[in-house]
């Protein structure tokens, strides 16, 4: 290293001694020019050590992920050594804290899947449909104004939105059903559902305005409506896009924890009834983890299986958005 | 003449859907807004000076919310200091150094996977590895490092946008000078992405400011009628760690026990905590919304 600097210095100071052609026969030397030097050996090694601190630093993110795949899959496995995977997946009934305990997750997934299915039919047609508006339609001062908004709907909390399912929209519901229970799975799937229309409509109206304005143009040239061109070119245009904002939602839905555990009931309940009250894998988790919980017991390892099961759902669906999007991706 | 018709059906379509999507975009809004009036009518009347220096209490007229916010204060400042240095690392190190290999492709889809983690998941991986396999036991420090890691990937997604604004001119002109790629990061790379990187990093912990679930998942307690040790102490060394391993209780979490029982006066408690907490979400996203703006009008490249 040291050597080749010094051939770049002597390089240097050479074409310096080498005569400007200036002033006729008048010819001023050039002062020499300050020998250059790279970075000394403690810089060197101190920006190797940074380097490798900073790599760390990212690599680091793989380890909360093997953390968290390990500790599920940890005791997970303790779990399916006493109760087998069959009556797990079969057994119509969930009460793993009673004498008499059934361990079939399916009655928390169907509460799991009645809640978010509550919630998408409500979040992706509202948020595909602000989307649109937002980027198609709406003037430029009612985009200002109501982005913010809907960007606040993101940053409450989610024990507030449990309390205002509870205290707010089963009484408002019950006005309409009126033999609607105090918990029930409709008011907190809507509820859930407005949670999610944010992250829902901003990303697939950045999915929207990435399409180029050419593919709009060429559109209304040929005479086309604005409602056309959005749902005919820009749509479908912006369609892997969306793609990812329907699964990030679809996550949000089944993961959502603490509407679901004040609003829904804690009942595991083997039914697809909306307007029933059950228990979702998530407010099992933190129903059992507000009790005592004797570290290595079999009601300690359920709440990882569970865990583990809600992890397999969004995987499979993150895994299906990714065909999805790679099915529709397209090349302007 | 149909060609016609099938245009004034087109146009009248055009019509609708704008009305269709504006009241769509208005679902959002409006339910906001009722949470928020529902939440202020409810919660108001119990927010005084009493309500937040008192701790919880059997009688809900003089329950308290003391131990919660201090307790949500103590969590916040542990998760702040893991999660920034990890997260801005991780996020220079993708933009300024990490080659294009395998590796870096694998550490980038891990992020993007980790952000559509549920949080709950987080608090039972906390669950497993902080308090028994780390034996940190249900402590301020096991909650700072679980809230650490569940906004991880929101800080370095910061980190990496901020970065990647700063044209690349900076970087030649400081590399022609003979600047070393630390001097790069540290006089011009971070300076200039400081807006966008504190931005992200207030929205991150105005999350984890919100967040119940992962912290009833490692245990938090709901009931807790005593302050962390004190920070400072009379004696030598005069800074104690003891009140990283203290016991804790969280507002959401004192909002949520809340809000379980039955009792109506409660309710009106778990409103005001209620209040309280989007006082705080509101005023961090505020400053973030501020900071944004400041440093976006300041920076002109």
């Amino acid at each position: 290293m040291k050597n080749k600097f010094k051939v770049f210095s002597q390089l240097f100071q050479q074409k310096a001694s080498t005569p400007p052609p200036v002033n006729g026969d008048r010819r001023v030397p050039l002062p020499p020019l300050p020998r250059r030097r790279g970075p000394g050996p403690l810089q060197r090694w101190r920006e190797r050590g940074i380097h490798v601190t900073l790599f760390l630093a990212a690599a680091s993110s793989i380890a909360v992920t093997l953390g968290i795949v390990g500790i599920l899959g940890y005791e997970s496995l303790a779990f399916f050594r006493e109760v087998s995977l069959w009556d797990f997946l079969t057994d119509p009934q969930w009460t793993p804290l009673f004498d008499d305990a059934h361990y079939g997750i399916m009655s928390l997934v169907a509460g799991t899947a009645t809640v978010a299915a509550v919630a998408l039919s409500l979040a992706l047609p509202v948020g595909t449909i602000t989307a649109i508006y937002l980027s198609e339609y709406a003037p430029h001062k009612v985009r200002e104004i109501v982005k913010p908004f809907l960007e606040l709907l993101t940053a409450v909390p989610t024990v507030v939105f449990g309390y205002f399912a509870l205290l707010f929209v089963t009484p408002l519901l019950r006005h309409f059903i009126p033999s609607l229970p105090g918990f029930n799975m409709l008011s907190a799937g809507l509820v859930i559902g407005v949670m999610i229309i944010p992250y829902v409509s901003s990303l697939s109206e950045d999915a929207m305005r990435a399409v180029p304005m050419h593919l709009r143009e060429a559109s209304y040239s040929m005479g086309a409506t604005r409602f056309q061109t959005s749902v005919r070119v820009v749509f479908p245009a912006a369609l892997s896009g969306v793609a990812s904002a329907y699964v990030l939602g679809f996550s949000r839905a089944i993961g959502e924890t603490m509407v679901v555990a004040i609003a829904a009931g804690l009942q595991p309940n083997l039914t697809l009834n909306p307007l029933e009250p059950a228990s979702t894998i998530t407010a099992y988790i933190v129903q059992v983890s507000l009790g005592d919980l004797p570290h290595g017991s079999l009601s300690y390892q359920t709440i990882f299986a569970a865990g583990l099961t809600l992890m397999l759902m969004t995987l499979v669906f993150n895994i299906g958005g990714h065909l999805l999007r790679k099915q529709f991706r397209e090349k302007y | 003449m149909d060609f016609r018709k099938g245009i004034q059906k087109r146009k009248r379509l055009d019509k609708l859907f704008t009305l269709v999507g504006l009241l769509a975009t208005l679902v959002g809004v409006i339910t906001l807004m009722a949470l928020m009036i529902d939440l202020a009518w409810d919660g108001t009347a119990r927010l005084n000076w009493n309500f937040f220096t008192a701790f919880p209490s059997r009688f809900p007229d003089k329950a308290g919310i003391l131990s919660a916010w201090v307790g949500t204060t103590v969590i916040m400042i542990v998760t702040a200091l893991a999660a920034v240095p990890m997260g801005v690392a991780a996020g220079i190190y993708l933009e300024e150094y990490a080659p294009k290999n395998t590796l870096t492709t694998l550490i980038e889809i891990n992020i993007a996977n980790l952000a559509g983690v549920p949080s709950i998941v987080y608090g039972l991986m906390a669950l497993g590895l902080f308090v028994y396999k780390m034996n940190l036991g249900t402590s301020v420090i096991t909650a700072g490092l679980t809230l650490a890691l569940l906004i991880l990937p929101i800080v370095i997604m910061a980190t990496r946008e901020a970065i990647r604004t700063i044209p690349s001119s900076i970087r030649e002109a400081a590399f022609a000078v003979g600047a070393t790629k630390w001097q790069l990061i540290r006089h011009h790379i971070l300076p200039y992405s400081a807006g966008g990187i504190l931005t992200g990093v207030i929205i991150g912990l105005s999350r984890a400011i919100g967040e119940s679930a992962p912290l009833i998942t490692i245990g938090a307690l709901t009931f807790i009628a005593f302050l962390p040790t004190s920070p400072l102490t009379g004696t030598f060394p005069y800074i104690s760690f003891e009140w990283l391993k203290s016991p804790y209780t969280a507002l959401p979490i004192q909002a949520f026990n809340w809000v379980s029982r039955p009792q109506k006066a409660f309710h009106l408690n778990a409103a005001a905590a209620g209040l309280t907490l989007m006082g705080m979400t509101l005023a961090m996203n505020g400053v973030a919304i501020w900071i944004r703006y400041r440093f976006r009008k300041r920076i002109k490249w």
